[in-house]
């Protein structure tokens, strides 16, 4: 079918492509060498995407949602000059990128590293060509005919009240878990951390500087505003290291995990509260610079230097038994990568603000297929910066102080045992290199994370400065972490006023400042919560809370897909339902086992309830330690309420796929359904010039 | 070759304003004098501009995990 567009010299370049990619591919799951090297990666997830988005994402285009050139998009139509403006398609896609890319396929992939690079991998790139791209396309592209509609507004048009309803509010609890889990990824990786607590909270004073800058001094300049935070922020990244070695002010930034956790709550509660100007916007100008920079430079840097891996292709912690979290490769690696592979939250992305920025229909290929396999090789990256160093070291760092034995020369006894040798001397040393305590039991990802790619930065440069590039790295990771925290908190506390506005009008006015208020109070109360519960758990937090995490975005991702699937259906029946539907099936597989198993295994690391139930029976026992003993009835309680979270998941995610079925059956069958919510077709007055360009898509 | 050099160097200019944002104001008040649809008499002012638009870029999500 594809095959007819295509010249004989095309065909022998893409045949090339697949062969190329089929060996590299291979190569990549046969090797079973001490090391791997990382081209080979690199080049299998090239391969694979370049296969991708030529013929699947151009077979969606052309076949599934007929996208049109000659149709008028909502950019064009509502053209209002501020939220409405027909934009060029690279910057649409910048901004799309960059509004997608987040934390999610950086710390996932480093997590799920304990699988070895294998499992992880293939996921990354099967998941995202034929799952995650598939989801941003298709939403996009229905939002795109949908006057820019969001996810749960098409969600109630097309699926019914019922529908919407259950959307909205898992949507709500979804981000609830994700910020919690996000904010504790930052306490881990700035517990007494001085350099990196400095650094991260000297981004606050700066933006506030920037943003009176932009709001007083010179309205709108972003350019100038934002070169003055980053040459700020740079110099503090240097002057960090200076703090780290002055005795009064080390001190004075070596803050514990709990103290931490109480500043970002109050950093949450007051950026949700304060006008945008003041932190938040301009705390995302930087972070939105420093990622972009950040993800270019380590791309050159691992293509450059084509580092080694040492990480095993698979380790013998499929079996569920890995020290990092507890459960099997399946269905764990695959809530665990979450975002790389399949983000659900992009789904709200992608009904947002994008849609109302497309100049021509055929460009949503590009900017929703494209921009999520440019994340997904994002996630490949941070599987390589993972793997890249010694296996021992990387357990290490991220293994709980629970699990392994809480002194280091027990930690590196058990990690040893398992085949990975590690010393404490190393360990040591490397602390001392990057300007830290200690790098052991730093669970949470985001200090691994960094000492990959401080390795790979400093490579870049002889092997020079690496404690700044940790710094740098760890700057990097808590920066836009904390913008998705702050951005996160602001429109849940939106969703909240919207819920609740249709019980108290009063509630639903957004600039009412005692209803901003409770509702701010309320969404930061209950990430906060979570957050707290990460902090206390002696198993890390993350054990308990990434997985909870990554079911609830795979969740947010069936809905959408749940959405897609009943828009596809409408338009031609069942004959391209399988293009969303067999993602959705297998994120329901998926979800579903994970959350059968938290729920009901007996593993005390697995099931919630296992844990609730094994923790209450020694402490009836007395057969705690006194410090356990004290914390248990908290633990228990935590547990219990997870295991109620994930119970509510599974019933939203089986009430919208049920709905999902419903109304697609009706329309199988011609019964009654919702009508479509399509816009009529109106044509594009753009003239020639745009309708001239070549079109990739047609077939 | 000089001119060549400094139109790619202005057009790389126009492309990282546009890509920023850092030229919306310029590209509003373009859109404002050539629509005639808008209800306001006068455009917004550079200030209340960069204000609203701010608030309203807020009010969805923009930042994903």
């Amino acid at each position: 079918m594809a095959d007819k567009s295509l010249t004989p010299k095309e065909k022998l370049i893409w045949t090339g492509i697949a062969v190329l990619g089929a060996l590299a591919l291979g190569g990549v799951a046969i090797h079973r060498g001490e090391t791997i090297n990382s081209a080979w990666l690199v080049v299998a997830a090239v391969c694979v995407y370049a296969l991708g988005y030529r013929f699947y994402s151009a077979f969606i285009a052309a076949k599934v949602l007929a996208l049109d050139i000659n149709r008028a998009t909502p950019a064009e139509r509502l053209d209002n000059g501020r939220d409405f403006v027909p934009t060029n398609k690279w910057i649409v896609f910048g901004h799309h990128f960059a509004a997608i890319s987040g934390p999610g396929p950086l710390i996932g992939p480093t997590l799920a590293a304990q699988f070895g690079y294998l499992p992880g991998t293939l996921w990354i790139l099967v998941g995202a060509v034929l799952g995650g791209c598939v989801q941003d396309f298709v939403i996009l592209a229905c939002s795109l005919r949908r006057n820019g509609r969001s996810l749960g507004q098409m969600a109630r048009d097309e699926l019914g009240p019922m529908g919407g309803a259950v959307a909205l509010i898992g949507v709500m609890v979804i981000m609830i878990i994700l910020i919690a889990v996000l904010g504790l990824v930052v306490v881990k990786a700035l517990a007494h951390s001085p350099w990196g607590a400095f650094t991260v909270g000297m981004t606050i004073p700066i933006a506030l500087l920037m943003g009176f800058y932009m709001r007083h001094i010179r309205p709108g300049r972003v350019l100038e505003m934002t070169l003055i935070g980053v040459v700020l922020l740079l110099f503090c990244v240097l002057a960090g290291g200076y703090v780290n070695h002055h005795p009064g002010l080390h001190a004075a930034f070596d803050l514990g995990p709990e103290t931490l956790a109480w500043i970002i709550i109050a950093y949450g509660f007051a950026s949700a509260t304060l006008p945008v100007w003041m932190l938040l916007a301009p705390r995302d100008y930087l972070s939105t610079f420093m990622k972009l920079g950040t993800i270019f430079l380590l791309a050159i840097a691992i293509v450059t230097l084509r580092p080694e891996m040492h990480m095993p292709a698979i380790t013998p912690f499929i079996d569920g038994t890995g020290p990092i979290f507890g459960g099997k490769v399946f269905p764990f690696v695959f809530i665990t990568i979450a975002c790389g592979a399949i983000s659900g939250f992009h789904s709200l992305i992608a009904s947002g603000t994008t849609p109302k920025l497309l100049t021509s229909e055929p460009d949503a290929r590009m900017i929703g297929y494209g921009a999520m396999m440019l994340e997904s090789f994002v996630a490949v990256m941070a599987m390589i910066a993972a793997c890249v160093m010694e296996p021992g070291v990387f357990f290490a760092i991220n293994s709980p102080g629970g699990v392994v034995g809480s002194l280091p020369a027990e930690a590196v006894a058990t990690i040893s045992s398992w085949g990975f040798p590690v010393t404490v001397e190393t360990m040591d040393t490397l602390a001392r290199e990057v300007g830290e305590t200690t790098l052991f039991a730093r669970t949470g990802g985001a200090p691994s994370l960094a000492i990959g790619m401080a390795t790979l930065f400093s490579g870049l440069f002889g092997g020079a400065f690496i404690a700044v590039w940790y710094h740098f790295a760890i700057m990097f990771e808590a920066l836009f972490i904390l913008t998705t925290l702050d951005a996160g908190t602001r429109v849940g506390r939106f969703m909240l006023q919207d819920l609740l506005g249709n019980v108290v009008p009063a509630l639903g006015r957004t600039s009412w400042y005692p209803s901003v208020f409770i509702t701010s109070a309320i969404v930061v109360g209950s990430w906060g919560y979570f957050l707290w519960t990460g902090v206390m758990d002696p198993l890390g937090g993350i054990n308990s809370l990434w997985p909870l995490f990554g079911i609830s975005n795979q969740m947010l991702a069936a809905i959408a897909l749940c959405v897609a699937t009943t828009i596809i259906v409408k338009r031609g029946g069942l004959r391209y339902a399988l293009v969303t539907g067999a993602p959705l099936a297998w994120l329901l597989i998926v979800t579903s086992t994970a959350a059968w198993e938290k729920l009901f295994s007996d593993e005390f690391r697995i099931g919630f309830l296992a844990k609730a139930r094994i923790l209450g029976d020694q402490l009836a026992a007395g057969t705690l330690s006194p410090e356990l003993a004290e914390k248990a009835p908290q633990l228990i309680f935590n547990a219990n309420l997870n295991a109620a979270l994930t119970l509510f998941f599974l019933m939203v995610i089986w009430v919208m796929a049920v709905d999902t079925a419903r109304v697609c059956t009706r329309v199988v069958t011609g019964g009654e359904y919702p009508p479509s919510s399509e816009t009529v077709f109106e044509p594009t007055r753009l003239g020639p010039d745009l309708a001239a360009i070549p079109e990739p898509t047609q077939l | 070759m000089t001119a060549r050099l400094l139109t790619t160097l202005s057009s790389l200019w126009r492309g990282l304003r546009h890509a920023t944002g850092d030229d919306a104001y310029e590209r509003y008040l373009d859109h404002w004098r050539t629509d005639d649809t808008h209800d306001e008499e006068e455009p917004l002012d550079r200030k209340t501009f960069h204000a609203r638009r701010l608030d309203e870029d807020w009010n969805q999500p923009r930042r994903c995990c």
